[in-house]
């Protein structure tokens, strides 16, 4: 648990979103016949899984699902910070789908970019959604939107980090830290 | 010469993580290549040259493939079609070759320790791809990770390599990465292709093949190599065939079964039977394609400064 830092989400909160995404990506998506959730490695995987199991409950069969790496399709291999793959696991071409991308938070936008690439690489999608639970407004080094977003935070001029700390599956709060070494 | 230039000379100097660490990403990168699209932007800004002053066929084509599935740009070179025939020295052509911007040199060469001595001279980082008779890091890699996809694990397994262990970088290389990823390993072969003291490598020694078939859980079967042999180490190739060959009907006299491996090329009816290396025992054809996955896992962590 963080030492330092208020909350900007609740466990009660984040629940309440997760039932908002579902019932959003249901109304847009239908069966999810044609669509798949793609969590990204490595903090996008918790939300990913919890947003699958809230839309099975709802329509009541499973819905297809998978986890992606994008470190091999990253911007700046080799450029300092040193990037170790975690699996990728993609029983299924996406060829043809709506793929949505999970991720905890969009800050830069550049790891959304080296994950569509990497998603592009399993096949030519229909299309591709972004959902995050933060969406971090105003630091953006790439035009990149999400179409479903839990909370905004506003990252203007401030050191603030976000920490989404996931406590069981379905369960997550999410804290705003004044710098990352107050993790 | 900057530091931080990191270099695979050989699999000795390497640590246990470091092989995991080279082994995981390669699990990676295997995935990748099943999928629709194999390739990836990753060393898009690198150029490499791939130094090759030695035959080579599978070593050379996976480490270009590699290299290309990786978005690098590449220079290939031999040196039956270059200058080194007009008596230019090793320093002079890579020198040369580095001036139009190369990154990383993949080089093979007949002399033990050249990838040792061109990195101590020049500013790219290196990747030894087979230097004489002394070490072949990525075939080593490749095995291992081999032998891991076959059986699950490295650690605890039992691998015996047979043949000419005098002058098989592959045999060093191998006895390096496998003890350090926990294997226990022996050589089988003729006493004279045999390095005296080679047990002081912590490996079993055994000049009986159908004992050390008894023995292991995995055997790497490896090439004679008469183009480094300048004396007759063993009387007929006939007579090795008949004592180091390995058969159906000497694979039938075991009771367990056990997985054939073989760095290539192979000789058909020396080292090996055709009906072994086409046979559901034998990871050969594995092994090559996982050399591509291999190669491109110390490629892309040799490019981050990894290893």
């Amino acid at each position: 648990m963080p030492n330092k830092g208020k909350i900007l989400l609740s466990l009660d909160h984040t629940k309440l979103i997760l039932k908002r995404f579902a019932l959003e990506l249901i109304e847009k998506h239908h069966s999810f016949e044609d669509t798949a959730i793609i969590g990204l490695q490595p903090r996008g995987i918790e939300l990913a899984n919890a947003l699958r199991l809230e839309i099975e409950n709802l329509i009541g069969h499973n819905i297809k699902y998978g986890q992606l790496d994008h470190t091999f399709f990253r911007d700046d291999i080799g450029r300092g910070e040193i990037h170790i793959p975690k699996p990728s696991k993609i029983d299924f071409s996406t060829e043809n789908l709506n793929i949505i991308i999970v991720d905890d938070v969009l800050f830069t936008g550049r790891s959304v970019r080296s994950a569509i690439d990497a998603v592009m690489s399993f096949g030519r999608p229909k299309r591709i959604e972004l959902l995050v639970l933060v969406e971090r407004l105003f630091e953006r080094e790439l035009p990149i939107k999400p179409d479903y977003y839990g909370v905004l935070v506003d990252s203007r001029n401030t050191n603030n980090y976000v920490r989404v700390e996931w406590e069981a599956s379905n369960e997550v709060q999410v804290w705003l830290l004044e710098n990352k070494e107050h993790e | 010469m900057s530091k931080n230039v990191h270099h695979l000379l050989g699999i000795k100097g390497l640590e246990k993580g470091q092989i995991e660490t080279i082994l995981d990403t390669a699990t990676n990168f295997s995935e990748l290549l099943q999928a629709p699209v194999k390739k990836t932007p990753a060393l898009r800004d690198i150029t490499i040259a791939n130094l090759f002053f030695e035959n080579s066929t599978r070593t050379r084509v996976s480490f270009e493939l590699a290299e290309k599935r990786l978005g690098a740009d590449i220079i290939n070179f031999s040196s039956s079609s270059s200058s080194v025939k007009k008596g230019e020295t090793l320093i002079d052509t890579v020198n040369n070759i580095l001036s139009m911007k190369v990154d990383m040199v993949v080089m093979r060469h007949p002399a033990p320790g050249a990838c040792l001595f061109l990195s101590k001279h020049i500013d790219a980082q290196i990747v030894n791809a087979g230097d004489g008779t002394h070490e072949h890091p990525t075939q080593a890699l490749l095995d291992a990770f081999s032998i891991k996809q076959k059986l699950g694990d490295v650690a605890g397994k039992k691998v015996v390599i047979v043949g000419d262990i005098k002058h098989s970088r592959v045999a060093l290389s191998n006895i390096y990465c496998l003890q350090l990823l926990g294997a226990e390993v022996m050589v089988c072969g003729p006493a004279t292709l045999i390095p005296k003291h080679i047990e002081k490598l912590g490996v079993k020694v055994s000049h009986n093949l159908d004992e050390a078939l008894k023995w292991c859980d995995v055997a790497n079967m490896l090439r004679i190599q008469l183009e480094r042999q300048d004396q007759r180490f063993f009387p007929s190739l006939r007579e090795y065939s008949t004592l180091y060959g390995l058969d159906l009907n000497r694979l039938n006299r075991l009771d367990k079964e056990i997985t054939i491996m073989h760095p290539g090329p192979i000789n058909r009816g020396v080292e090996i039977s055709s009906d072994i290396a086409d046979s559901e025992h034998s990871i050969i054809l594995q092994q090559v394609e996982n050399g591509v996955a291999v190669r491109m896992s110390v490629l892309f962590l040799l490019a981050q400064h990894k290893l």
